[in-house]
């Protein structure tokens, strides 16, 4: 692990990697762009234990993609973090290839969760981090899911179960970008406020800059510090971040660039962290 | 008559649910990997057994069947053998999307337990009677579906789900069955039917509880010179297809029975072999595209025409059919 990662070149790398693999295949680049430096902190600000050439470790830690649209952000962090040649993001959303359009669970290429029907991650975290306790390991779950995606009623579900059973491996972190497939979240069904949900809940609630790499794994340090309760990182983003034309336009949730915006988004995305 | 005494079977000596929750706990001392999950009725599906056993593996994740059922594919994807227990018309209605994703195509090895599965909720009525449980999990591809037809095939199920690898919804039911097979003498193979009476005139295809109704039935026939072949239906899905084509091709008139709704259970899955192998006549005993009423099981099995009886009449439409060249 680096001591201090080049967030922003990692950064630009992984958006252009989502760029074109949504520009070749679809996709839903906005929902992946937010999730960027989230996903930075964790494989590369020291945050996830994991061995990206003994991907089923048993003592890893584990990510779960909970927003199952935002697969091809994992597929391009799990290739930039070794866990298959970059090469490998060509085949996403093609015939026989494991890079399904949302993830199918494959823990030999670190996909180690099913998503895509929302609200159904934190469930599956909870079940990892029980099994571990049980297990007695030490490894932890983080699940990572959208804003709009705290509508359904599962995820409430599991937060209340993780509450009761004190699951303080588990770590949940909300991309709060703020807007759903069809208009902002205030507008269509309102969440706020959303830190009291879950401190009612038992977590402890803990808030970020969702675009700050390192000030999201300074709170997902003082997360992993914390015992008996879950916590929950509210990160603050910005769907479509990097691409100006992209950002809150929620026109393009499921839909990337083509023709000459896609020139300019692959400009400024070149330009934009150098 | 209870069901099974013209038979000659003996009456079941445990509930079915009381079977589970014992060769539950039997696997789990063998199996350091079996854990339980249970949706706040352990006291109904058998699976206190477990909490009084092993504390410690057995986890009440309160009512709340889709976080139930995610959490079971947590466990799964840890390495652990997760059992999980409630009633199908809340597990699999409520939890069908997380089943979905988060068991079928994943491919993880949970092990789902539904009791009070068909009919034998009795007077609670059709919105705990679970008739459409084995139509829900058909849908599913890769998911294995046993259907028990007493106390021993019971056990014999909890081992072969535990050892399989994949999902595997097992059906259970209030009730005790008449004892189809020998204590410990159920040889249970998934994609296997167990032949429980030998005969040429027909076959009888059943499951679960209908089994011994169809034994019943087959008694009866005898009384009247027809020999019909009974098969227990063990393992729903996959299906035995060379049992099934040899019943078609040997007998030349199949009936089908079963406590579940006749369409997505197992008539229409007989059906579709018969149909591919040997089109031979088949008539089906079974729910009707309707919900039941607040009733006894005698009531339900009349009204409904589940009875031996019934399974008679329909053997007997199915053999004149094959006389017609149907």
């Amino acid at each position: 692990m680096p001591q201090s990662p080049d967030y922003r070149a990692l950064a630009r790398q992984v958006r252009l990697d989502v760029l074109e693999m949504t520009a070749r295949q679809g996709g839903h680049p906005t929902s992946c762009f937010s999730t960027v430096e989230i996903l930075l902190a964790l494989y590369f600000g020291g945050i996830l234990r994991y061995r990206a050439k003994e991907p089923e470790w048993p003592e890893r830690d584990r990510f779960i993609l909970s927003k199952g649209h935002a697969a091809p952000a994992l597929y391009a962090i799990l290739a930039r973090a070794g866990y298959f040649p970059l090469s490998e993001l060509e085949r996403f959303r093609t015939m026989d290839s494991p890079y399904h359009g949302h993830p199918k669970q494959n823990a030999s290429l670190g996909i180690e969760v099913t998503s895509g029907s929302l609200g159904q991650g934190l469930s599956f975290g909870l079940g990892t981090v029980l099994a571990a306790r049980l297990a007695k390991r030490d490894s932890r779950a983080y699940v990572l899911t959208g804003d709009g995606e705290l509508q359904e009623g599962q995820v409430w579900e599991a937060a209340m179960a993780a509450g009761h059973f004190k699951a303080d491996h588990l770590t949940a972190i909300v991309d709060y970008n703020k807007y759903q497939q069809t208009g902002p979240i205030e507008r269509e069904m309102a969440l706020e406020p959303l830190a009291d949900k879950w401190r009612a809940f038992g977590w402890q609630v803990l808030e970020a800059d969702g675009h700050d790499a390192a000030e999201v794994a300074r709170r997902l340090e003082a997360a992993r510090a914390t015992s008996g309760r879950p916590q929950v990182l509210i990160a603050h983003t910005v769907k479509g971040k990097g691409v100006s034309f992209m950002e809150k336009d929620f026109a393009f949730h499921a839909k990337a660039p083509s023709g000459e915006q896609l020139e300019q988004a692959r400009e400024e995305l070149q330009n934009a962290y150098r | 008559m209870r069901i099974g005494e013209k038979a000659g079977l003996p009456a079941g000596t445990k509930q079915m649910r009381d079977a589970f929750g014992e060769a539950l706990v039997e696997l789990a001392r063998a199996d350091a990997r079996v854990v339980a999950l249970d949706g706040d009725l352990s006291s109904s599906t058998g699976m206190g057994a477990m909490r009084k056993a092993f504390p410690e593996r057995f986890f009440n994740i309160g009512i709340a069947e889709s976080n139930l059922v995610g959490v079971s594919a947590g466990f799964a994807a840890s390495g652990y053998i997760p059992f999980v227990g409630s009633l199908p018309s809340f597990l699999l209605s409520n939890a069908y999307d997380q089943l979905r994703l988060q068991v079928a195509i994943a491919g993880l090895s949970v092990k789902l337990l539904g009791s009070h599965a068909g009919i034998s909720t009795g007077r609670e009525g059709p919105t705990s009677m679970s008739i459409e449980d084995l139509a829900l999990t058909s849908a599913l591809p890769g998911f294995t579906i046993l259907v028990p037809s007493d106390q021993t095939s019971m056990a014999a199920a909890v081992f072969a789900a535990a050892e399989h690898k994949g999902p595997v919804y097992i059906r259970s039911s209030r009730g005790a069955f008449a004892q189809v097979y020998a204590d410990g003498k159920c040889r249970l193979a998934i994609g296997q039917a167990n032949l429980v009476r030998p005969g040429g005139d027909v076959s009888l295809l059943a499951c679960g509880m209908m089994t011994g109704v169809a034994l019943d039935a087959a008694a009866l026939l005898a009384e009247k010179g027809c020999q019909a072949r009974v098969l227990d239906m063990l393992s729903l899905n996959p299906l035995d297809r060379p049992a099934i084509a040899a019943a078609a091709r040997e007998t030349g008139a199949i009936v089908t029975a079963e406590e579940h709704l006749v369409r997505g259970g197992l008539g229409s899955s007989v059906a579709l072999i018969v149909a591919e192998e040997h089109p031979v006549p088949v008539r089906f005993v079974g729910i009707r595209d309707t919900y039941m009423e607040s009733a006894s099981v005698e009531e339900l099995m009349s009204r409904h025409r589940l009875t031996a009886q019934d399974i008679v009449r329909a053997a007997e439409e199915a053999i004149a059919a094959k006389r017609k060249g149907e």
